[in-house]
């Protein structure tokens, strides 16, 4: 006899796609991973035509292509650019909401980057709140060796 | 000199978010076959095919050729583009360089995707860098938020805006038997709707759909012949945008959209864009791209986008409609949603968009394409030559 399964009119044909994979992080950010995991310093990188000063750190300069070497450390002192916050839960998130994600521009840099913006009120959020990096004790040379960026404490 | 470009025959599945019974290649051939029927044509009268779709959102990739029965691309020319939400704007553009450069004197431009069939929240995020971005992504939706609280924060714009955005999408969607999302909604509702990512809620992104889109494009000479009514591709530019992910603010760069519409308006020498083109079907992703784009553009000055929908601008009704189709907030099957828009620019050129057409007489129309990461195509039509 038939099982219900089969009884099924044949719709679809399910699956699943697993893609494990690595990404060499360049010879930079690799800098960049290396100097947070063991001083818990925040670089970036400058441009030896332009000076502007990039973050996080790439091997050529997005304003004048010029081949860039030489990174710099920044304070991990910053400002709040834009923000959201996620009601959401999906399997890709690597949090549980809510959380705050946030684009913050790091004194000295001209460019701004992601991460979490912990330790805060999601209703005192503003464009233009000063942050500052907080470290994870444990770090694995990755960009969530920064725990979250917190509200500096006026 | 390139040779001119025109669209004679447009066909458009209806949009939704479950459809069962027909798979990919049944749906792109309903839609390939409306689009034939419109031009008058068959397909050995077809030289090209373009095939738009986005590998992995229906986890498998390089299914143009998987579809080659349904499509009609068998022992033709052409290729698959796949360029995240520029799919469909980036399809028609290469269909104009092919027909334009006389490599061909017509070309069948098909964009599909059929998004209840696969992750495309999980495959949109393998876009962001892996290294730097990819811990602090959600799909598309965080960085269409983070770009909405941006222009919130620097233009002075209220969270309502989006509503009426939205409210104005469903009255617009409801007219268009295409669409997707078809259901009325008033500010309010909108306003009442669940938190996703702040500042947009469920009703102010757009949905994930199905459903395919396809038009031909023929030569100036023979798509006189072809067509009592072709519509013109006039003009049309791309530009990408430095972005590092989502931190664009940050980089003090020209925006995508402010790029491509600065090119359009002074290469056709256009002054007065929101008087001398008269519809502007935008890829609308989410609430607050029509007030934030209609500014990057430069439609309009900086911090008056806003206060032009506030004024009901923007309506069907309105002196400057945008999306009357519903837009991409209302019907979002990535793969198409370009081509859609394109195709619903050209329908209210001829007059035959039917309840969702605007009350303005068109003449020339603006349609866009946007996507990952932060890449815009916009494209002048019209309806005459001169």
């Amino acid at each position: 006899m038939a099982n219900e399964a089969a009884k099924k009119e044949p719709m679809f044909t399910e699956g699943y796609v697993i893609m494990p994979y690595k990404y060499s992080v360049g010879t930079l950010a690799s800098k960049f991973f290396i100097q947070i995991r063991d001083s818990k310093k925040i670089n970036g990188v400058k441009c030896p035509k332009c000076n502007i000063v990039i973050i996080p750190p790439r091997s050529v300069c997005s304003k004048c292509f010029s081949k860039i070497e030489d990174l710099v450390e920044l304070s991990g002192k910053g400002t709040l650019v834009t923000y959201t916050v996620a009601h959401y839960d999906s399997a890709v998130q690597a949090m549980k909401p809510p959380y705050a994600i946030g684009v913050i521009k790091l004194d000295g840099a001209d460019t701004a980057i992601t991460h979490f913006i912990g330790e805060v009120d999601f209703k005192e959020l503003k464009a233009g709140m000063k942050l500052e990096a907080v470290f994870n004790e444990i770090r694995n040379a990755n960009i969530l060796d920064i725990k979250y960026f917190k509200p500096v404490k006026k | 000199m390139a040779q001119r470009v025109g669209i004679v025959g447009i066909g458009q599945t209806n949009h939704s978010g479950r459809r069962p019974y027909h798979n990919d290649g049944e749906l792109i051939y309903d839609a390939v076959s409306a689009a034939l029927a419109d031009a008058q044509l068959s397909l050995k009268d077809i030289d090209n095919v373009i095939i738009g779709n986005m590998d992995l959102f229906e986890g498998h990739s390089l299914n143009d050729a998987m579809l080659l029965d349904y499509t009609g691309a068998a022992g033709r020319s052409g290729f698959k583009m796949n360029t995240g939400g520029t799919i469909g704007t980036m399809s028609v553009i290469s269909g104009w360089y092919n027909v334009a450069s006389e490599f061909c004197d017509t070309t069948l431009v098909i964009g599909w995707e059929k998004h209840d069939e696969g992750p495309t929240t999980s495959a949109i995020t393998t876009i962001w860098d892996p290294a730097l971005n990819r811990p602090f992504e959600v799909g598309a939706i965080s960085g269409l938020s983070m770009i909405s609280s941006a222009y919130m924060a620097r233009s002075g714009c209220p969270l309502e805006i989006g509503a009426i955005v939205r409210a104005q999408a469903s009255d617009n969607a409801a007219r268009n038997p295409k669409a997707h999302l078809r259901e009325r909604y008033t500010v309010q509702d909108v306003m009442s709707a669940r938190m996703i990512l702040y500042p947009l809620n469920l009703l102010m992104i757009c949905p994930t759909s199905l459903g395919a889109c396809a038009m031909v494009l023929a030569g100036e000479k023979k798509a006189r012949k072809i067509s009592r009514k072709p519509v013109w591709i006039r003009d049309h530019a791309t530009a990408h945008q430095v972005t590092r992910g989502m931190d664009y603010s940050g980089a003090k760069v020209d925006t995508s959209m402010t790029v491509t519409g600065r090119k359009i308006f002074q290469r056709n020498h256009i002054t007065r864009p929101m008087d001398e083109i008269q519809v502007f079907e935008m890829y609308d992703p989410c609430a607050f791209c029509q007030p934030a784009w209609l500014e990057e553009f430069g439609l309009c000055e900086a911090g008056q986008g806003w206060r032009l929908i506030e004024k009901g601008v923007t309506a069907r009704e309105g002196s400057f409609p945008v999306s009357p189709s519903g837009g991409t907030l209302c019907t979002n099957a990535i793969g198409d949603t370009g081509t859609v828009r394109v195709a619903e620019a050209a329908l209210q050129l001829r007059g035959d968009a039917g309840d969702h057409q605007v009350t303005r007489d068109v003449k020339m129309a603006l349609a866009s394409g946007y996507g990952g990461m932060y890449w815009t195509d916009l494209l002048l039509l019209s309806n005459t030559l001169d």
